[in-house]
């Protein structure tokens, strides 16, 4: 039989790529998952590392060591960096009388019976490596060989521990009794003044911003000046914020002579909020259709309370959402606060004085200091209670912005 | 109420752009005027004339004169805010405050007109609702939403808005064009009783509307091609649809064109 005159067709081929075609596949698949990975892993470890840091600040306490106490039997000939001298009474009295022994019974000052005390004004803790410190209690952070010489006669005690008890003095205290080095006290000037900071900005932003935006919709629209104002608002909002800074610098401190302060850092602020609200109110309010306007005149209303009873309130969603974004956007911007504000670790309400913390700077101050340090620690705090309040304020917008049923 | 209103020589610009020229009529009281004619002719632009709205866009200006009861609304030191409280609007697509309720919206004519006596408001919205035979529909959801009702509904919650100002005359510009035919009908019953307090003004498209709802009725048509649109015969709506006198209208009427 001919196998011309009965060919089987052609097989039409289902099978799954192979060899070369099949290889870049793959390394096409693998390179967009390491690229996703390193864009997506280091968000992640920010947010973990911030959360993890600074968690336990917000909530809880570090356990008092304050009891805890070195006591010398004699005037002491030189001042232990990180120490301060406390009154023998101040201390725990089983650690008194227990240097007390061990000083008497060696022997090495017969005599003598004058006992100092210091305390530590960092934070002691559980020593991991206890035979270099030779008592099994640390100074934070300290490395152990320094330790043995300025420990002197601290007993071990198991009162040195890491247990943290729930506390809210994050937020009721502020920095005003506690060194960088020291434990306590808690970021409430921070709070209030970032918080009061985002209210005087907003308050001087918010209605220059929205009535900029209804004079471009309602009174300029079409005209070229309105487009030339808006493509320049859109530049406005890429200025970086130490520009922004240096501005308000030259002009209100050392034109005007006015002083560094709360109201000078608020002023840089509404130069970066003030785009942000003035562009998405532009927007919101282009969106209204013109047929309501219309229907508003044609019942005989006059153009301005056309403006103020409908378009405003129908574009009422849309702008609160531009609002509350621009103000989280300028919570966090710090050159202004560095440029213009001092950092006071005292509650201030005062936005005219030149000493007032803030979240931003208190970060920034931890970072003078050693990594394990109280005062560095706090920054972790201070970071966490920044994020929180500007995700909170993006959750605000978010559920602002949902659509729901106008009342 | 309702008030006599007529156009005298009435010439309507874009700009530089002649739109309409030579408009003279007169709508009685109590008696409902149909405009037609092919689109772009001029019908909507000269129902705007009649309470001033063409002048919300720019450049739209017109000369002559146009008449309330004599008084000319283009006089000198005229208010068009105020002519508009006298001569009201209702347009094509239904467009209820979305940010207002239905009890809202019906009295947002009166209370951005600083009313604020609740008695007077809550007999207002009655009123209106019940002119606009919307009452026994919403009067139990009142607070509700305006652009929860249907398209029908919406545009009888536009037609009680504006006649809760009461005014003299009520414009009406293709108010059923986009509506089915249900909601069609309801609002064509509605203008026939609307006619005892008001003078109504409509424009449509629809030639059977026109025959079924008015007393009189205006033909306009561009004058000719490139040329502006102009008031080509107005007559009681049974002699214009059974013996125009001009043959465009009989074309028109009769379909050869428009």
């Amino acid at each position: 039989m001919s196998d011309t005159v009965n060919e089987t067709p052609a097989q039409v081929d289902l099978s799954r790529p192979t060899g070369k075609r099949q290889m870049v596949d793959n390394l096409i698949r693998g390179l967009v998952w390491i690229a996703a990975a390193v864009a997506i892993v280091p968000l992640f470890w920010i947010l973990g590392t911030v959360v993890a840091k600074g968690a336990p600040l917000l909530f809880t306490a570090e356990p008092d060591y304050t009891r805890i106490c070195a006591v010398e039997a004699k005037a002491p000939t030189k001042e232990f960096l990180d120490y301060k001298r406390v009154a023998a009474s101040e201390c725990d009295k089983d650690d008194t009388d227990n240097a007390k022994n061990i000083w008497l019974s060696g022997g090495k000052y017969p005599g003598v019976n004058e006992f100092v005390a210091y305390r530590p004004v960092t934070p002691l803790t559980k020593d991991p490596n206890a035979a270099a410190s030779g008592g099994g209690i640390v100074i934070k952070g300290r490395e152990p060989q320094a330790q043995k010489q300025s420990v002197v006669g601290i007993p071990s005690s198991d009162k040195a521990g890491t247990v943290r008890t729930a506390s809210a003095d994050w937020w009721t205290k502020d920095q005003s009794a506690t060194d960088l080095r020291e434990v306590g006290g808690g970021a409430l000037h921070s709070i209030i003044g970032t918080l009061e900071l985002g209210l005087i900005t907003s308050l001087i932003a918010v209605p220059l911003g929205i009535l900029g935006a209804i004079y471009l919709v309602e009174y300029a629209r079409g005209k070229g000046f309105s487009k030339v104002v808006s493509f320049m608002v859109d530049i406005l909002t890429g200025v970086p914020s130490i520009v922004a800074a240096l501005f308000i610098y030259a002009v209100a401190i050392t034109i005007l002579g006015g002083t560094r302060s709360t109201m000078a850092s608020a002023l840089a602020l509404v130069l970066l909020m003030l785009p942000t609200v003035l562009r998405s109110t532009e927007e919101m309010l282009k969106l209204v259709p013109d047929s309501l306007r219309e229907a508003s005149y044609a019942l005989g209303v006059p153009k301005w309370k056309t403006i103020m009873n409908v378009v405003l309130p129908t574009a009422r969603k849309g702008i609160l959402t531009g609002i509350v974004l621009g103000m989280a956007r300028v919570m966090g911007e710090t050159a202004p606060l560095i440029i213009l504000l001092n950092y006071g670790p005292r509650l201030e309400w005062n936005p005219t004085s030149n000493n007032m913390g803030s979240l931003p700077t208190q970060i920034m101050g931890a970072t003078e200091v050693a990594a394990n340090y109280p005062g560095a620690e706090r920054g972790w705090g201070a970071a966490l209670t920044l994020i929180l309040i500007v995700m909170g304020l993006n959750l605000i917008a978010r559920t602002v912005g949902r659509s729901k049923k106008s009342r | 109420m309702a008030k006599r209103i007529e156009a005298k020589d009435l010439n309507i610009f874009y700009g530089n752009y002649h739109a309409v020229q030579n408009v003279n009529l007169t709508v009685e009281p109590r008696s409902v005027t149909a405009f037609i004619g092919p689109s772009g002719c001029g019908k909507s632009t000269v129902l705007r004339t009649l309470n001033r709205m063409h002048e919300v866009i720019p450049g739209a200006y017109c000369t002559g004169e146009v008449n309330l009861d004599g008084v000319n609304l283009y006089g000198k030191g005229v208010d068009p805010v105020a002519v508009r409280r006298n001569v009201g609007m209702v347009f094509q697509r239904p467009n209820p405050f979305p940010s207002m309720s239905i009890y809202d919206n019906v009295v947002a004519g009166l209370r951005l007109n600083g009313v604020s006596n609740k008695k007077t408001l809550d007999e207002a919205v009655e009123r209106s609702l019940q002119g606009a035979n919307l009452w026994n529909e919403v009067k139990d959801r009142l607070g509700k939403p305006g652009v929860g009702l249907s398209g029908g509904q919406q545009q009888r919650l536009c037609i009680a808005r504006a006649i809760a100002v009461a005014p003299d005359v009520l414009l009406m510009d293709e108010p059923c064009s986009a509506l089915d035919p249900i909601s069609t009908l309801a609002i064509e019953d509605l203008i026939q009783e609307l006619k005892d307090q008001f003078t109504v003004v409509i424009v449509t498209h629809n030639m059977q509307q026109a025959a079924r709802v008015s007393d009189q009725t205006a033909f306009f048509n561009l004058a000719a091609q490139g040329q502006p649109g102009e008031l080509v015969e107005m007559g009681a709506t049974e002699k214009m649809f059974s013996n125009p006198e001009k043959k465009a209208t009989e074309d028109y009427i009769t379909g050869r064109f428009g």
